[in-house]
């Protein structure tokens, strides 16, 4: 079987600084795939360069079959590739209900309509406070949208950027029984965490990034069974 | 009565600032620059207008239609000349590019059409029977004076306003100018072509310009190449001093600042009006730096 994404050998330069060294890695259909690492691996470089936002000089992404290296960041989208951006990046001052049809701008507007209701279903608590201002949700709810918002672009394969950042821990477990149950309707999933433990339990493979390269990889479980990753990410 | 005077033709004067301000505080929102062209370009709707209808004998609403059209085109084009390769530029160099910009157009307006005022003809004048042109309406048996133009102003001001206020709420174009003015990268990743979105909106501020060089040529009908430089920066303090980057707070700093000018002038002097205006600019700024309707500017930690 084809993965769905291929990064392969992407070499990634803020300036002079060389951020990422040749990271590679695939995500084949209705696969969790994690990301993890300490501050500074290059894990949030790594998705911002999928998505467009930077660009790698050498290596390649491969995207359904086609390379993403010469195509506008505004044009991944379309794609099927839709990225939950570190820190939500939610349009604060518009409403809950505006912020999620951006996320669908590039489809026709006969399909927002289902996929709203979609979207509510997952998040119900989008739906009580639909015409509510964005900035003035509760950190979880921004997480909700941002994910709502990403979702409503029907994605083939969803990437998210450390969506338990700045959360409590009660929240941070209700993020993740909602990615499983994304997960069990199908979608695929590349996360990228620094909660290692949490982001392993739900994934099927992983990939330990170490200051911009891969440096350990395995299925979820393998990987958390793996000394060396409990001693450096879980605490022993 | 000369009171309710003064204060009409202030709402009148700053409606036409709130138009120009429009323009400054749309794309200081999205492409987050100030572009002090933008006063020039209403002096070359004023131009377009006056040769469409004066020399070229077009009847007068088609004189509006090309200025709009020139001028929309003429955003477009400083845009993708002048600003876009500046993209990623730092904020000083784009701010002295449209310096530039608004020297070379002042410049080659003086090459094209002289220093030579024009007189701009009056679009808003009804002939009698008897032959007498009227500007205006008298009420309370002639004491109140007011004209058409500044009828006219006023309501392409609220038209204005409600267009725009339905554009950015309702529309798919709109939205997604909020969007950008929120967050770029954000807004890229939604599929919005923020170079477009920024095309747009240069488009949309210099239609308006050219709307608002009509109307303030027809209230005060001398025009030479530098008529648009003083209403522009008048226009630019008047978007700071509502909040720049917020669409009404461009209306209320326009006909705070038309008013005050009007009033100064009427009572306290002619010649220190526009130190006054600027006076109360800077006070605005040292009481409320975001400006009257503005956002507080929040830094990243």
């Amino acid at each position: 079987m084809e993965p769905i994404l291929k990064v392969d050998d992407i070499n990634v330069y803020y300036g002079s600084i060389h951020a990422i060294k040749g990271i590679s890695f695939e995500v084949y259909e209705g696969e969790i795939v994690t990301l993890i690492g300490a501050n500074g691996a290059g894990k949030s470089t790594t998705l911002n360069t999928i998505s467009g936002l930077l660009h790698s000089k050498t290596g390649s992404v491969t995207f359904l079959g086609e390379s993403l290296g010469k195509v506008p960041s505004h044009k991944i989208v379309s794609k099927g590739l839709a990225l939950v951006p570190e820190g939500r990046r939610i349009f604060s001052q518009m409403t809950v209900q505006e912020n999620l049809e951006m996320g669908a701008y590039t489809r026709a507007s006969s399909a927002v309509a289902a996929d709203l209701d979609m979207v509510y279903s997952h998040f119900p608590r989008l739906k009580e406070r639909y015409r509510q201002v964005a900035g003035t949700l509760s950190g979880g709810e921004q997480q909700m949208l941002a994910m709502g918002r990403a979702l409503m672009s029907g994605p083939k394969l969803l990437m998210m950027d450390e969506p338990s950042m700045g959360l409590a821990p009660i929240l941070v477990e209700e993020i993740f029984s909602i990615i499983q149950s994304l997960h069990k309707n199908g979608a695929t999933i590349l996360l990228v965490e620094q909660n290692a433990q949490a982001a392993l339990s739900i994934a099927d493979r992983g990939y330990v990034l170490e200051t911009g390269k891969v440096v350990l990889s395995g299925t979820g479980a393998e990987l958390l069974a793996s000394p060396a990753i409990k001693k450096a990410y879980l605490g022993g | 009565m000369s009171f309710l005077n003064y204060l009409i033709s202030g709402i009148s004067l700053g409606s036409i600032y709130a138009i120009i301000a429009l323009g400054y505080t749309m794309v200081y929102g999205i492409a987050k620059m100030l572009n002090f062209a933008h006063g020039d370009v209403i002096m070359v709707g004023a131009y377009i207008c006056f040769y469409s209808v004066s020399r070229f004998g077009l009847p007068a609403p088609v004189g509006v239609l090309a200025a709009v059209l020139v001028c929309t085109a003429l955003g477009i084009v400083v845009e993708r000349l002048a600003y876009k390769p500046l993209r990623a530029a730092p904020s000083l160099a784009v701010l002295i590019t449209a310096i530039g910009v608004s020297y070379f157009l002042q410049n080659a307006a003086l090459l094209l059409w002289t220093s030579n005022p024009k007189v701009f003809p009056n679009f808003f004048a009804a002939k009698k029977a008897d032959g007498t042109v009227i500007t205006g309406i008298d009420l309370a048996g002639g004491q109140l004076t007011i004209s058409y133009v500044t009828i006219v102003t006023i309501a392409a001001c609220v038209i204005i306003m409600l267009a725009l206020t339905w554009f950015t709420g309702n529309t798919k174009m709109g939205k997604a100018m909020r969007a950008c003015s929120e967050d770029k990268g954000a807004a890229q990743l939604m599929g919005i072509d923020v170079n477009s979105t920024i095309s747009v909106t240069f488009a949309i501020g210099s239609g308006l310009a050219a709307i608002a060089g009509v109307l303030l040529c027809s209230a005060y009908p001398n025009l030479v190449p530098t008529t648009g430089s003083m209403p522009g920066i008048k226009a630019f303090t008047a978007a700071v001093f509502g909040g720049i980057g917020s669409i009404p707070g461009a209306l209320l700093g326009g006909i705070l600042l038309g008013v005050l000018e009007i009033f100064a002038k009427a009572y306290i002097s002619t010649q220190l009006s526009d130190a006054i205006v600027f006076a109360a600019l800077i006070v605005v700024l040292l009481v409320k730096p975001s400006g009257l309707l503005g956002k507080p500017i929040r830094e990243k930690v």
